[in-house]
């Protein structure tokens, strides 16, 4: 939440303008230097961190009585080239990564690759609708309190939006586990799909969007039912850092002169807000938006674990207690990648809405 | 924000009842004195109410928070007003001493986040350069992993305890007061005064520590208070995970996990819920009324 106030702080000034299409190739030329040296930086920090501890994934994967035989341990560690110096199993991890490869997972035993194709759309499919929901559910109700400013409606929406950030989400999970599923039963225990069902031929991997391409739709609707209470969860928590970035930024708005002369010139007050305060409080809001997302990922450690979801939140999980490190690298790489990706669609869109920021 | 000071002063009499209503609702959230803050107020009363919990937990809790008894899972009663947990143990007493730890480890790891953020930002914000770009691409790349995960690899790889949930925290929330402590220096920078010092022969070190670091201390304050609430919940969440303190230490989250396992035994993770949701919420709302006053963005003209 914090990173995100010091973030919009930072938020480039207007620019002068110049030619617009050797700008944007220059523009994305640095983004993706940036972008591989965080990848690169990610790696190297998560190498450094399984290294320097004590324990290894032998001690973590290894039976008591498999600990107990020194040949068994050292064939382990052959076999996933821990007996190797740390420089050199870094160099070759290094390698196979520019080859594609992210090694195999020492839990599964499958390549990461696949691991990651298998539980990444399962926790997009939870990600995505919560995200959407929580923009326009968001941006309404912030607009509303900045609109209201002061009085009543902005008071309910202050308090609502902090109990949202202070809620544990797993916590919350668990309310309404209790709530819709044991006592009122209208809703399902965990997992993706009810028992009775198989998952749909995978196109890609969403179980909704699979099912309806292949017009299954009871298993459509038996998805949907399993999907609601966790997007219900995330969207809550999301839309609490929202609220209150949308209000701030509308606010700031409200008070230009231009919202004054808009109002002054007799335009009715929606048009006000639709053509003048919307488009121009947005520009903040989609720069937030794109941390809200990554926080909406981290979200999903806590809110999958209850509901049992096939996502990369348990997989991330299960590798760090196990200290598997192929896997961890796998999905840190992954989640820097989506945030560094999320951030700079933000920026491209930021210069789309507001024509006075042309990418500076 | 907006240059509102070219204004030309317009006659306001300030006695005048609909004026001060006027201006009264301008400034709903700032500046108003304490007693009429009452959601200020409640959140102050309730965060002395969970100091005075942890400091009195032993005097207060009806039963030892350890002492098993054969009433597994009973429900809220006179005897157990919270209820029991699946080893029988009483959980008012359980959340009262629960406060011992998430409060003292959630200052803790406050304090610490902001001590090596608040040197690093200080540092990187004053000299600026190289210096600046290589603390900033690394507090770039703490951000690049999502808080919990690499929290959660942390403490995994130390190995799950008390020390390691903490150091893991810190790791992972040093970088947010690194930035705000760096753009706030940064605003001071440039001033004449700094200048000046510099031209009356005050050293780097002097400088900072007379002329910075004051100017620093509001959002860094504002800042910490926020993020008590959120160390608060990210112990929870290491705890719940199993990655926190080792049972059977009352720690909330873990006690909400074990709850996890029965849903109909709605007790076991309802209360110790509500602890969390009490305490972080009261830290929440105190953060924001320090930020109304302090903060200039957020004071002006709101």
């Amino acid at each position: 939440m914090s990173a995100s106030v010091a973030a919009a702080g930072e938020a480039p000034a207007a620019a002068r303008r110049r030619p617009r299409v050797p700008h944007l190739v220059r523009f994305l030329a640095k983004r993706l230097a940036v972008t591989v040296g965080l990848l690169w930086g990610v790696t190297v920090v998560t190498f450094a961190l399984v290294h320097v501890v004590p324990g290894d994934s032998a001690t973590a994967n290894l039976s008591e009585q498999a600990l107990n035989d020194p040949a068994l341990v050292a064939a382990y560690r052959a076999r996933w080239g821990l007996d190797q110096p740390v420089y050199v199993q870094y160099l070759r991890y290094l390698w196979n990564l520019l080859h594609g490869d992210l090694g195999t997972s020492q839990q599964t035993g499958k390549p990461v690759l696949s691991d990651l194709a298998h539980y990444v759309p399962a926790t997009m499919e939870l990600a995505v609708p919560s995200m959407v929901l929580a923009l326009l559910i968001g941006t309404a109700v912030g607009m509303l309190a900045a609109v209201r400013h002061g009085r009543a409606t902005d008071q309910v929406v202050r308090v609502g939006s902090l109990l949202g950030l202070s809620t544990p989400p797993f916590w919350l999970s668990l309310v309404v586990l209790y709530q819709f599923f044991y006592l009122l039963g209208v809703s399902p225990s965990g997992g993706r799909l009810s028992t009775d069902f198989s998952p749909p031929p995978t196109v890609t991997g969403m179980y909704t969007v699979d099912s309806a391409l292949a017009g299954q739709w009871a298993e459509w609707w038996d998805a949907v039912q399993h999907l609601v209470l966790p997007v219900l969860v995330l969207t809550c928590l999301t839309v609490a850092t929202l609220i209150r970035f949308v209000r701030s930024a509308m606010l700031e708005v409200l008070s230009t002169d231009y919202i004054k002369a808009a109002h002054a010139k007799g335009l009715p007050g929606f048009t006000v807000l639709r053509r003048h305060l919307l488009r121009a409080g947005l520009v903040p809001v989609i720069t937030v938006s794109g941390l809200a997302f990554a926080a909406l990922l981290s979200g999903t450690v806590l809110v999958e674990n209850i509901f049992g979801w096939p996502g990369i939140g348990q997989y991330a999980y299960r590798s760090a207690t196990a200290l598997d490190l192929p896997s961890i690298l796998g999905v840190s790489l992954f989640v820097a990648l989506v945030y560094t990706v999320v951030n700079l669609i933000v920026d491209l869109v930021y210069g789309l809405i507001d024509p006075r920021i042309r990418l500076s | 924000m907006t240059e509102q000071t070219t204004q030309a002063p317009v006659p306001v009499d300030l006695t005048d009842r609909r004026v001060r209503k006027a201006l009264g609702r301008r400034d709903w959230f700032a500046h108003r004195p304490l007693w009429r803050q009452p959601l200020t107020v409640a959140a102050l009363v309730v965060v002395a109410g969970w100091l005075a919990v942890a400091a009195l937990a032993n005097v207060l809790a009806p039963y030892d928070p350890l002492q098993q008894d054969d009433a597994t899972y009973a429900p809220p009663s006179a005897a157990h007003w919270f209820g029991t947990d699946e080893l029988g143990r009483d959980i008012l007493s359980r959340l009262l001493f629960g406060a011992r730890l998430s409060i003292p480890l959630a200052l803790v790891i406050v304090v610490l986040a902001l001590a090596v953020g608040g040197v690093l930002g200080l540092v990187a914000g004053y000299l600026g350069r190289f210096v600046d770009e290589a603390l900033m691409r690394l507090t770039d790349l703490v951000f690049a992993f999502p808080q919990i995960i690499l929290a959660m690899a942390v403490s995994a790889a130390f190995g799950p305890s008390t020390r390691n949930a903490v150091l893991a925290l810190v790791i992972v929330s040093w970088p947010v007061y690194a930035r705000v402590i760096r753009s706030s220096v940064l605003t001071v920078r440039g001033e004449d005064y700094l200048h000046a010092a510099r031209l009356l022969g005050v050293g780097p070190v002097t400088a900072l520590r007379r002329d910075v670091v004051p100017n620093s201390v509001g959002p860094a304050v504002v800042l910490a208070t926020l993020e008590l609430g959120n160390a608060v919940l990210m112990l929870a969440a290491l705890s719940f995970l199993g990655l926190g303190p080792r049972p059977p230490a009352p720690e909330w989250g873990a006690m909400i996990a074990l709850g996890s396992h029965d849903l109909s035994k709605w007790w076991v993770s309802v209360f110790p819920g509500l602890a969390i949701l009490t305490v972080v919420l009261a830290c929440n709302v105190l953060g924001d009324a320090l930020r109304d006053r302090i903060d200039p963005r957020f004071a002006k003209g709101r």
